[in-house]
């Protein structure tokens, strides 16, 4: 498996997490190549079912981050996400599905460190996790 | 099927393992009664053993042989601006053997065909249906669902079966060898049967009285077609739910989904006159948007729309949507009460 | 029974309701949905063990809205839809009445204001039972290949008949999610995958709303335990949250509300 890349794909808010990704960049630390950002307006936007269409896309890992309790941009975008991320997680691992394949994280517009930090811990659970080959192997079956 | 003669065999419970074991051998897909959970329901098998029969019916019909829950229609490539369609291979469709269905199934094939053949063949129906061998076991029992004699069938119909067995007590069955299909695999069978020394079959079977004349209740259901409220009652109860199409062995409706991006798939799949959507105009318009209005449709189409049309009943007496339904839309007692409805 | 009939006749006969929902009994002995619009017909109305649908369903259909004020038998488990429904702005105060009917059937409450029935559902044990909760810690003992397997071949065998949805009192969507197609969000074809997406996305739209009447597993045609997935989600948010659907004529649905402490020691 030693040259398994993970495909890992991010959704993050605008205001925090994708702002601290840039200054990620912009403080120029090098981090992990394997993850691919979209870029939401606020983490309240994220659909869980963009996670499992993520999975069924080819990604074997997800990090999903976003500004901190208190501090979103639209005040309490990221309370109703957090809500929705403790029940579907549960709901993730009750079909057997390995959450350890999604990652959850409060980054902020200032922790350009902390966004590598992630990155690269998750590129390495990924890796060691395989590729999620489980999952996008329902693509297909039950179509005669 | 008039004036081709019937042959009779007999095989025993022993043989037909066998044989079984030899569709296996030939490769053949054998869809059979399984049971899976609670319940009984068509499945792939590979041995007899796997098999139930005790039931008096399964919930799902065999339809999924010939007519998939889901199947790929074509498929679309895109590369360097010219787009691909492809074909399905039907040569590389699985030779099937339906074992184990009971004669209503059996006669359903003929209103599907009836469908799917209509003004132009649907290849891939056709296809799947020339792959397809029928071998239905006769019903001994029957319960108060099943309505097969007054829809044309019987318990021990031979109508849509390549070959019937009728279960004659201690393992033994008495194998009626319907069609040229049913001849030609009894040839590659062979020693498998003997000939048949009980050929009682009648006493062998289920007894189910005839409730109401076809003709009769479609001429009802014609009359009673713009009383609102007969089919508001009727329907009151139904909650829209598309069990009783989708475990229908005669029900055809699908839809048609493209799934994929630039490159994908065409593929085909069940769909229900029950639902909302049945024919909602992308204006918005709906020419049947209460429950009742489906309902009615359900029955029209089965029992006055098909007849006229295509000259088959769209309803084989199975039972099944009235086991199916969880509010007890009982199709019988609908048929009867129409019948009986003061004109 | 006698009380429920005696009940129903009276409400009809002062048109205090227009129709009596209830159960009535079916061609194979067991009940099915009634709707008593004249007071002769409560004769037919019966109470046992066999009336399990919860009739809440018909609350929400127009073709039964238009029949007028409703008297409806009313379970625990459709009591509770009642207030959820409530609860969401679907039905309004004194828009009807609730009969309940204990499980002996030989006595009738009838409930008529929001309050009336809070009170009388605070009074019931609405947690999962003993069993329901043992079932669930089977579940959570299994390994997650051996989960991942069990919900796979249940899933396979999901025909996107959407009777889960039709017989589920809280799917009252006009236009649900999967009969939209631009985009298609939810696949339509019953293959393996859209099926795992539909039954992911019912179950997660039904979160903090579902009271665990059960008719969504008993309409299934394929015989999957959907209430499973209904349980975790009913014990998740109670955990989580400390909310239980159903309680109550008003306040926020768990998923449309927060609390500022709500756990997460999942996020890093």
């Amino acid at each position: 498996m030693a040259d398994f890349q993970p495909k890992i794909v991010a959704f993050v808010c605008n205001w925090c997490t994708y702002a601290g990704a840039d200054l990620t960049g912009t403080s120029r630390m090098k981090y992990s190549p394997q993850v691919s950002i979209i870029r939401f307006p606020c983490t309240g936007r994220i659909d869980f079912m963009l996670l499992l269409k993520a999975f069924a896309g080819g990604a074997d890992g997800i990090i999903v981050s976003g500004c901190h309790p208190n501090d979103c941009h639209y005040s309490s975008g990221n309370f109703h996400a957090r809500r929705r991320w403790i029940v579907f997680r549960g709901l993730l691992d009750f079909l057997g599905i390995d959450v350890r394949r999604v990652q959850f994280s409060w980054v902020s517009a200032a922790e350009g460190a902390k966004w590598a930090q992630l990155v690269n811990e998750t590129s390495e659970q990924i890796r060691g996790l395989g590729p999620f080959s489980g999952y996008q192997r329902l693509r297909g079956l039950g179509v005669e | 099927m008039k004036g081709m003669e019937i042959e009779t065999r007999s095989i025993n419970r022993e043989a037909l393992a066998k044989w079984i074991s030899l569709w296996r051998s030939e490769g053949k897909r054998i869809l059979a009664p399984k049971k899976i959970g609670d319940q009984v329901d068509f499945a792939s098998v590979a041995s007899l053993d796997e098999v139930s029969l005790e039931q008096v019916q399964t919930v799902q019909s065999p339809k999924m042989a010939i007519f998939p829950r889901v199947e790929e229609l074509f498929s679309f490539h895109s590369a360097d601006g010219r787009v691909e369609l492809r074909d399905r291979n039907l040569e590389a469709l699985p030779e099937t053997v339906v074992f184990g269905l009971r004669p209503c199934d059996a006669a359903a094939v003929a209103a599907l065909k009836a469908i799917f053949t209509w003004d132009s063949p649907d290849s891939l129906f056709s296809a799947r249906l020339a792959r397809t061998t029928i071998v239905g076991v006769a019903c001994s029992r029957a319960d108060a669902d099943c309505f097969c004699t007054s829809v044309g069938g019987s318990p021990g119909g031979v109508e849509g079966s390549d070959i019937l067995l009728t279960a004659m007590g201690q393992g033994d069955y008495l194998a009626e060898i319907v069609t040229a299909r049913g001849r030609e695999m009894l040839q590659s069978a062979g020693a498998l049967f003997g000939n048949a020394a009980n050929t009682d079959k009648e006493s062998r079977l289920a007894k189910v009285q005839a409730v109401f004349d076809p003709a009769a209740v479609a001429s009802a259901l014609s009359r009673l077609f713009d009383d609102a409220a007969f089919w508001e009652e009727q329907s009151r109860r139904c909650i829209g739910c598309g069990a009783c199409a989708y475990v229908c062995p005669t029900c055809a409706c699908f839809d048609i989904q493209d799934e994929g991006g630039i490159s994908g798939k065409r593929l085909r799949c069940w769909d229900s006159c029950g639902f909302g959507l049945f024919t909602l105009h992308t204006s918005g318009h709906n020419p049947r948007p209460l429950q009742s209005q489906r309902w009615r449709q359900r029955l029209m189409h089965k029992f006055a729309y098909m007849p006229e049309r295509q000259q088959v009943l769209g309803c084989v007496g199975c039972g099944r949507c009235s086991r199916a339904c969880p509010v007890d839309m009982n199709i019988l007692e609908h048929l009867q009460a129409a019948a009986e409805a003061k004109p | 029974m006698k009380a429920l009939q005696d009940k129903a006749r009276e409400l009809l006969a002062t048109k205090a309701v227009q129709v009596v929902i209830g159960y009535g009994r079916g061609r194979r002995g067991e009940a099915r949905a009634l709707f008593i619009r004249e007071a002769a017909g409560v004769r037919d109305l019966i109470f046992d063990e066999t009336c399990r649908q919860n009739l809440a369903v018909y609350l929400m259909k127009p073709e039964v809205r238009k029949l007028g004020k409703a008297a409806l038998v009313a379970s625990p488990a459709v009591l509770r839809t009642i207030l959820q429904l409530a609860a969401e702005n679907q039905v309004p105060e004194n828009g009807l009445l609730a009969l309940a009917v204990p499980a002996s059937g030989d006595e009738v409450v009838a409930l008529a204001s929001f309050a009336a029935l809070e009170a009388h559902v605070a009074a019931l044990d609405n947690d999962l039972s003993a069993g329901e909760k043992a079932e669930l810690q089977k579940f959570a003992a299994m390994d997650l290949d051996e989960r991942q397997r069990f919900w796979q071949e249940q899933f396979s065998r999901c025909l996107k008949c959407y009777a889960c949805r039709a017989a589920c009192p809280l799917c009252y969507c006009t236009r649900c999610t999967v009969e939209c197609n631009q985009p298609q969000w939810i696949p339509v074809p019953a293959h393996d995958l859209g099926n795992l997406e539909w039954n992911v996305m019912r179950a997660m739209h039904l979160a903090g709303r579902c009271v665990n009447c059960g008719d969504c597993s008993r309409a299934c045609p394929a015989g999957i335990p959907l209430y499973l997935l209904n349980q975790k989600l009913i014990s998740d948010v109670f955990a989580g949250f400390g909310s239980r659907s159903g309680m109550a004529a008003a306040g926020d649905n768990a998923m449309s509300t927060f609390k500022p402490n709500d756990p997460e020691d999942f996020i890093k």
